[in-house]
């Protein structure tokens, strides 16, 4: 018997004592007894309401949280402004970026063809939009879809820089994944970031900047 | 490496180091309020709490049909499943997947799944490296010591330990200072080239959603993001019990984890990926599926539900007893209330014989539980499986098995040592008081009895306290260290006969 096998009836002889005909799944809107269960699944807030839950969750994780209008001009000065407070100039762009956010005077490497990630390694720093902002959590959520590149593009360079519009705000995580779900099934990666890379292993102390990127810079345009 | 005398004569040895006991203070303590700042945030906790005890619930009960949609899933995707019935067959699995890369070194996420089945080990046997890139699993791989904390494996040790390991192992350590920031830039250092050259990364999982495929790891380093997309080949052992049917699962468990174990209202990085993405991330893309021993518990219905831990270590950071032995007493890597739970149905009742009794019974455990897992009952439900057991073998070697683990008990409630061979005298001990009780329960006029004797016994025995603190056996364990009651003047019997006297 191949262990796929031997696990397999292992697995079946142990639930000998589950009824035949149980639905295999636990939907919460099949529970005949729903209410202890009930959590939230759509959360409505303010569009106002949602920015500055965002803005203020963000920040508490030690990102940066700058806002401005949604506008190309007003994008390009704030991403300028946080360059400027890191001292960044060579940056990365994934090649799906929308070109208005660049502002001028500063060095903008396409990822296309795909950069080595040494060359990653010695960038100043990686431009991007998002797919889904999370306010409750403070959370950006990635998909690689347009404006987001690949995964190692906001991994590898020490400064992130990320664009996040106000339509693309929602308030909890599951909120979030209703969002998702089209990426996800088309086989997409996603990344879920809150904050810059952080570890909490000596004396259950946090500490900000690890592996990722040491310092995330989020813009919210709305 | 299993201490002969189980939980109690490693617990004694943990009590008697009072560096451990208190980093294990601090670190616990800090952790507690902060989870409970968390999780009193979200408005929806309690439902969540229940949302996820039931996904959990139902995905275990048809768990066969959902590791059969996942591995559909994954193929479908781009990935390859494996199957692996033990840990052995689990590390040749792995070990033949890095010699088919090419490598001698692989990267390692924390995957207390892969410390279960000794991965390290069994690849060094191959002659293949694997390097821990988490910050405390590299701290642990480093002291050469094991994880004592589900989610902080290296809590047992301070800042101050941390310096001078580093400083006498990591290139450039030599001028370290302990602050946290210092250390952790030091890790980052090390680890930073391994993550850029390294083909092959081993990883854990936290989830797998069956409807897609999906994998997701939840970290907070970018450890994981570094292991899960930069080299070409990447490995996820996972336990069976990972699996959750359905994409909107994540909405549930995605909020119950971070809050419970890092008290963040989302951890830093979570990583989903599906099979293999063209143009992002790893070429080649295998999950091993593991047994282990899960189906052994998945077989008890009521110890089943160990098996719906997401691995957030609340139940360690409430617990007494934890925050004073530590995670090495419970001599395996799931320490703590659900290790107590876990150890024994995973590795047999015949290894784990003395952890269902490392509790107080307390509850602290259940209430922090993010999907509710009944580990009080839990651990009842073992300790009477366990003596039954013996119980039932009939032969005195069995009975013998029982008596060492009801030993186990009396010696832990006494906190008080004991050697393996008076483990047998104190069980038959204990068993002869439950008979004794027996009778005496049986009638009310030799209840009452027994309560005069008792009385008149106890007063006489806290007249002569250097005699009761000399007692004999089991009776000795417990009064060596506490001290006797008052007898009262009356039973509530005689009491309430005398009231209801009054009031007529």
């Amino acid at each position: 018997m191949s262990d796929r096998e031997l696990i397999l009836s292992r697995v079946r002889a142990a639930l000998a004592d589950v009824p035949a005909g149980e639905p295999d799944t636990w939907l919460l809107e099949a529970d005949p007894d729903p209410v202890p269960a009930s959590y939230v699944r759509r959360r409505v807030m303010e569009a106002e309401q949602l920015v500055e839950l965002f803005a203020s969750r963000c920040a508490d994780y030690r990102a940066n949280v700058t806002r401005c209008a949604d506008d190309p001009e007003a994008i390009r000065s704030a991403v300028a402004a946080a360059c400027s407070r890191h001292g960044a100039w060579a940056l990365v762009a994934p090649a799906t970026l929308d070109s208005a956010w660049k502002p001028d005077g500063l060095l903008f490497e396409s990822d296309d063809p795909p950069l080595a990630v040494e060359q990653l390694d010695r960038c100043d720093g990686i431009l991007t939009g998002c797919a889904v902002a999370i306010a409750l959590t403070g959370t950006i959520v990635l998909d690689g879809g347009a404006g987001q590149g690949r995964r190692a593009l906001t991994l590898v360079p020490d400064l992130h820089i990320c664009v996040v519009r106000g339509d693309q705000l929602v308030a909890g995580v599951p909120d979030a994944f209703a969002l998702l779900d089209g990426a996800l099934r088309a086989g997409r990666p996603l990344t879920f970031i809150s904050g810059p890379s952080a570890t909490s292993d000596i004396e259950l102390r946090r500490v900000e900047g690890v592996h990722g990127p040491r310092r995330l810079e989020v813009i919210v345009a709305a | 490496m299993a201490a002969a005398g189980g939980f109690p004569e490693a617990a004694r040895a943990a009590l008697a180091d009072a560096q451990l006991r208190r980093n294990l203070h601090v670190a616990t303590h800090t952790i507690r309020e902060k989870r409970l700042r968390a999780t009193s945030e979200l408005d929806d906790w309690e439902q969540l709490r229940e949302a996820g005890r039931r996904i959990k619930e139902r995905t275990m009960r048809h768990l066969d049909r959902h590791l059969e949609t996942l591995e559909r899933s994954v193929l479908a995707a781009g990935g390859v499943v494996h199957w692996a019935a033990d840990a052995a067959a689990a590390n040749r699995i792995v070990a033949e997947l890095v010699r088919a890369a090419g490598a001698r070194e692989v990267i390692k996420v924390k995957s207390i799944a892969t410390d279960e089945i000794g991965l390290n080990a069994a690849l060094a046997e191959q002659g293949i490296r694997a390097v821990e890139t988490d910050l405390a699993e590299l701290i642990n791989q480093l002291a050469g010591d094991t994880s004592s904390h589900i989610l902080v494996p290296a809590i047992h040790r301070n800042r101050a330990e941390i310096r001078d390991l580093f400083r006498a192992h990591l290139p450039g350590g030599a001028g370290l200072s302990d602050d946290p920031a210092a250390l952790v830039e030091a890790a980052r250092a090390y680890l930073r080239s391994l993550f850029l050259s390294t083909p092959v990364a081993v990883s854990g999982a936290n989830f797998a959603v069956a409807e897609t495929g999906t994998v997701c790891v939840v970290e907070s380093e970018g450890n994981g993001r570094m292991c899960t997309t930069l080299p070409d080949t990447l490995i996820t052992v996972m336990g069976i019990e990972k699996v959750v049917p359905r994409l909107a699962d994540l909405g549930v468990m995605l909020q119950l984890l971070p809050r419970s174990a890092t008290a963040e209202r989302m951890n830093p990085y979570t990583s989903l990926w599906t099979g293999v993405t063209p143009a992002d991330g790893p070429r080649s893309f295998h999950l091993v599926l593991l047994d282990a021993g899960r189906t052994n518990a998945l077989a008890d219905p009521v110890g089943r539900q160990a098996l719906h831990c997401i691995r957030c270590s609340a139940c360690l950071n409430v617990c007494p007893v934890y925050e004073r032995t530590g995670g090495h007493a419970y001599e395996s890597v799931y320490p703590g209330p659900i290790g107590a739970i876990l150890t024994p149905q995973l590795a047999g009742l015949e290894r784990g014989r003395t952890l269902p009794w490392a509790s107080t019974l307390c509850g602290a455990c259940y209430d922090a539980c993010p999907v509710k897992i009944d580990i009080p009952s839990v651990l009842l439900h073992l300790r009477a499986e366990i003596v039954r057991r013996g119980r039932a073998g009939g032969g005195s070697g069995d009975a013998g098995a029982a008596g060492r683990d009801a030993g186990g008990a009396v010696a832990v409630a006494g906190a008080r040592g004991h050697e393996g061979g008076r483990n047998r005298r104190e069980a038959a001990a204990e068993r002869a008081t439950m008979r004794l009780a027996a009778v005496v329960m049986g009638g009310p006029l030799r209840y009452r009895l027994a309560q005069r004797a008792g009385r008149v016994t106890l007063g006489w025995l806290r007249r002569h306290p250097r005699l009761t603190r000399a007692l004999p056996g089991p009776l000795g364990a417990w009064t060596s260290v506490r001290e006797l009651p008052e007898a009262p003047e009356q039973s509530f019997r005689a009491w309430w006969h005398e009231r209801q006297r009054r009031s007529r």
